[in-house]
């Protein structure tokens, strides 16, 4: 029954964009953190999305986020001598979060997303009606 | 009659297979809106359809209680052999071809092809249905 793949379909999209979300929640809050677990200053994260298929054509596949990536564009330097953070020369590293870009980010994975949930949507609708078929 | 029933309700039947088949399609788009490298497909519906029904209107070659090889083959009928890779009409960075306004468009006119189809097989089932009962 191909309609039900849509459903799986759109649900993989459905996933990947909220893990993309979940990705700009996280740089979002914590776009001031000047330390991580390991010492440094938090970097950016960013999913890679990956095709896979559905079912049992070639030609229809979902998606999912194959990894998580780190940006690894310069730390921002802040001259602030005050901070605990601050080195020998006053200068403190602050996140690479770009709050724009993040924006950007949040907006498209949002937009995304309900587009995955009105293809299933509408694939529901058909569904029912073939469900009614001859009645 | 089994003939006469199998090519008024089968083109239906057929319209209906391939109309799924090209809603999923169109669902991996929508899914893969974001997906580097990903190359948007649709399906060559006026080909498939035009196989489909060679296949099964062959009525005359058919006997009582015999498969008719062509119409097995109908049944299990590759989508990616119709598929087509779409034109991207304007280029991405990402070497991604999803154009979403184009694809919520076929969508939609896929879902309204599917469900007249359905609206028009009913109006076949009803009318069958009226010359059964002879009143």
């Amino acid at each position: 029954m191909s309609l039900l793949n849509i459903f799986d379909i759109a649900g993989s999209g459905m996933t990947a964009q909220s893990q993309r979300l979940n990705a700009v929640a996280s740089n979002i809050a914590n776009a001031d953190s000047t330390v991580t677990t390991d010492g440094t200053a938090y970097r950016a994260k960013m999913v890679e999305f990956m095709t896979v298929p559905v079912g049992s054509s070639a030609t229809t596949s979902g998606v999912k986020v194959s990894r998580v990536l780190e940006d690894n564009s310069p730390l921002k330097k802040i001259y602030n001598p005050a901070h605990p953070q601050a080195d020998e020369l006053g200068y403190v590293s602050m996140p690479n979060v770009n709050i724009a870009e993040e924006m950007v980010n949040m907006m498209s994975a949002s937009r995304s997303y309900q587009n995955n949930v009105d293809s299933m949507n509408v694939a529901k609708s058909m569904l029912i009606k073939t469900l009614t078929l001859g009645q | 009659m089994t003939i006469k029933l199998d090519s008024s309700l089968g083109f239906y039947e057929n319209a209906l297979r391939l109309t799924s088949q090209r809603q999923q399609i169109l669902a991996s788009n929508i899914a893969n809106s974001d997906t580097p490298n990903y190359k948007a497909r649709d399906f060559d519906f006026k080909s498939a359809m035009m196989i489909a029904m060679n296949s099964t209107s062959t009525p005359s070659s058919v006997e009582m209680g015999q498969l008719n090889p062509l119409q097995l083959d109908a049944g299990n009928f590759s989508t990616s052999k119709f598929a087509v890779l779409r034109k991207s009409k304007q280029n991405s960075q990402d070497g991604n071809t999803v154009d979403i306004d184009v694809e919520r468009a076929a969508f939609t006119e896929n879902a309204l092809r599917y469900e007249s189809a359905i609206a028009f097989e009913n109006n076949e089932i009803k009318n069958l249905t009226i010359v059964l009962q002879g009143s």
